[in-house]
């Protein structure tokens, strides 16, 4: 259900990067996702279909998903074990002195631009360095 | 079609899907510091009781601290005018369908309600134990309210809001006799999820409690504004 929410999040970041780069339009966006995230990837995907043909830059992309498997540390002996599994109990030795390694992360990796949008920076002194109210420069 | 033959360029980025909301909170608290004001963010469970003890809170603060309220919503102003009667500053956000408030959106609320005249301002974020505890609004601290009738076992299944909480409210005491709630049991569970959460037994509807709820916040408002 927290799903759209973090689509919009995803979209701003993704266009504060474009503007940045300067993109004109994003193919695909790669997306890493911790297995315990608590994110939906069906719904993720439904979300981003929404919203993604919303925004300029965004319009046909698609949504890659990467998953990070979740794992566990033993602070008792020392075990690194699956967390999906096992939970917050260690399988070898029973303690609940654990904490989580990986697994709740949720990284924009990386996003893929068609290089025939690339545009040429634009030359310096030109524009918005004019005074919006007198024009001058 | 050009795309299958066009070449693309890859741009890492390696961000957190958070960090523009992340960035904007820490901004926003910055510029509330400055101000002197106080922003809590009280989440729960829809029906847990966040008016109510938000309409006893305000009697308990009554000449003490200036209060601004700001009631999010998916629809409707019933909470807004209801915070409205008690004689505080009100108003009432509505989401458009989103489950939680982010900075941007509380940025927006605190611009629309105003708070040059305000000591302590309430952000009632939407009800729902899930979305809102992935979001920081910029609020100093996060409150959320247990209700007795939701089970003491609640920090076991929504352990990131109990992780995120500075104090957590358990309301309608009034009625633990009738429902297999389990105090001790309940404390114990939120200390496992995060050992410095403040614990609050209170019942919003008689006043228990409320004096104990009243002084932590005194105290956090007096703290925020030295």
């Amino acid at each position: 259900m927290h799903e759209l929410g973090i689509v919009f999040h995803i979209i701003r970041g993704v266009e504060e990067v474009g503007r940045k780069n300067r993109v004109k339009r994003v193919s695909a966006v790669t997306l890493q996702l911790g297995e315990v995230s608590g994110v939906v990837e069906h719904y993720l995907q439904d979300c981003w279909r929404w919203a993604a043909d919303r925004s300029e830059l965004l319009k046909g992309a698609q949504l890659r998903v990467e998953t990070i498997p979740a794992q566990t540390l033993c602070e008792s002996c020392g075990e690194i074990y699956p967390t999906v599994a096992y939970g917050k109990t260690c399988p070898a030795c029973g303690s609940a002195h654990t904490h989580l390694l990986q697994g709740s992360e949720m990284l924009i990796k990386e996003i893929e631009v068609p290089e025939e949008n690339d545009i040429p920076p634009e030359p310096e002194g030109t524009g918005e360095t004019q005074c919006p109210v007198c024009g001058r420069a | 079609m050009a795309d299958t033959t066009s070449k693309v360029k890859v741009i890492e980025i390696k961000q957190s899907v958070f960090a523009s909301n992340d960035e904007q909170a820490r901004n926003l608290r910055g510029e509330l510091k400055e101000k002197g004001v106080f922003l809590l963010n009280l989440m729960s469970s829809p029906g847990a009781g966040k008016t109510t003890t938000l309409k006893q809170t305000v009697k308990a603060l009554e000449g003490q601290l200036r209060i601004g309220v700001m009631e999010a919503d998916i629809d409707s102003d019933v909470d807004a005018k209801a915070m409205a009667d008690t004689g505080v500053k009100a108003i009432q956000l509505h989401t458009g369908g989103m489950c939680h408030l982010d900075a941007d959106m509380t940025r927006q609320g605190l611009e629309a309600l105003g708070t040059e005249d305000v000591d302590l301002a309430i952000l009632e974020n939407v009800g729902n134990l899930v979305c809102p505890a992935e979001f920081d609004t910029g609020a100093v601290k996060n409150a959320m309210i247990l209700s007795v009738p939701e089970g003491h076992d609640k920090p076991l299944k929504y352990p990131l809001m109990f992780s995120v909480c500075d104090v957590v409210l358990i309301n309608k005491t009034d009625v633990m006799p009738y429902f297999d709630f389990d105090l001790e049991k309940c404390k114990e569970y939120i200390r496992m999820r995060n050992p410095n959460a403040v614990v609050i037994p209170i019942c919003a509807k008689t006043g228990e409690g409320i004096e104990a709820w009243a002084d932590w916040l005194r105290g956090q408002v007096k703290t925020w504004k030295s």
